[in-house]
């Protein structure tokens, strides 16, 4: 499996460090119910298709990446940088 | 008071050749971190311009003489013999955390291959190319420069990374002797 890191490109996927769900990028405003809280933290789909998780590139750039794949197919879909989505976010 | 001596990272060992091919060190004049802050991109490129070398987009190198400025990370380069004052980044002496090796020879990229997972040949990793890469199990910046390749390790690996690229010297010159 390659994953193309959109800093350094296609890379083996022994560079690359396992998160999980991309659900983490979805934290909960303060004072969200305690459901908002669970979901965030335990409840995870373990879908048969397309999935998005959070790689973090430990070998290469240091960040973390988005990847959208398919678990069936094992085709990966794509490959984005988390940190300008997050930090456009942390402005508004 | 004690005359204290500066020791390069890999004082002591001197270059070597196998097959065709050769390491040594370069001893480098500082190096500085140069971590773009949000919204200062134009103060450092106005900061730059003088020195003749340019910002460089990722996996590439800009250089002026000795002076070089090598892509590191997201916002982030690593400038190589010379300082730097600029509002628009935040700059850290980086100058004795690293030892920077050097590769030389028709078979260095071969040599490479046995270590780097990435693709080095000349059409794929021309001069001007450098890379964020693991160095074996060794975080490292690789950089293609005219005639081999320049690679900066921690200063703390430096010799563990010259015993690892002489045994892979080593082993394909063997292999070529074959
Ligand atoms: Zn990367």
């Amino acid at each position: 499996m390659r994953l193309t890191c959109p800093l350094c490109g296609e890379r083996d996927r022994r560079e690359f460090y396992y998160y999980g769900a991309d659900d983490y990028l979805r934290r909960p405003a303060e004072g969200a119910p305690a459901a908002a809280w669970d979901d965030y933290l335990h409840n995870r789909d373990n879908p048969a298709g397309e999935t998005r998780d959070l790689w973090y590139h430990e070998a290469g750039c240091g960040q973390w990446l988005a990847v959208m794949r398919n678990t069936v197919t094992h085709a990966v879909l794509a490959v984005d940088l988390v940190a300008p989505v997050a930090q456009k976010r942390g402005r508004k | 008071m004690p005359r204290l001596i500066t020791k390069s990272p890999l004082a002591g060992l001197w270059p070597v050749t196998h097959g065709g091919v050769a390491l040594s060190e370069v001893v480098l004049e500082g190096i500085t971190s140069v971590a773009v802050l949000p919204g200062g991109q134009k103060a450092v490129d106005k900061t730059l311009k003088p020195l003749g070398v340019a910002f460089p987009a990722p996996g590439l190198f800009s250089e002026n003489g000795a002076l070089r400025l090598v892509w590191t990370g997201r916002d982030q380069a690593f400038l190589l013999n010379g300082t730097l004052a600029c509002e628009g980044a935040a700059l850290t002496d980086q100058s004795d955390g690293w030892a920077c090796l050097r590769l030389e020879g028709a078979a260095a990229a071969d040599v490479l291959a046995r270590l780097y997972p990435l693709d080095l040949r000349a059409a794929a990793f021309p001069p001007g190319r450098a890379a964020r890469a693991a160095l074996g199990h060794m975080s490292s910046v690789l950089m293609r420069v005219e005639g081999g390749f320049e690679i900066l390790v921690f200063r703390s690996m430096a010799r563990s990374a010259w015993t690892e690229l002489e045994h892979a010297m080593q082993h394909l010159a063997a292999r070529a002797g074959a």
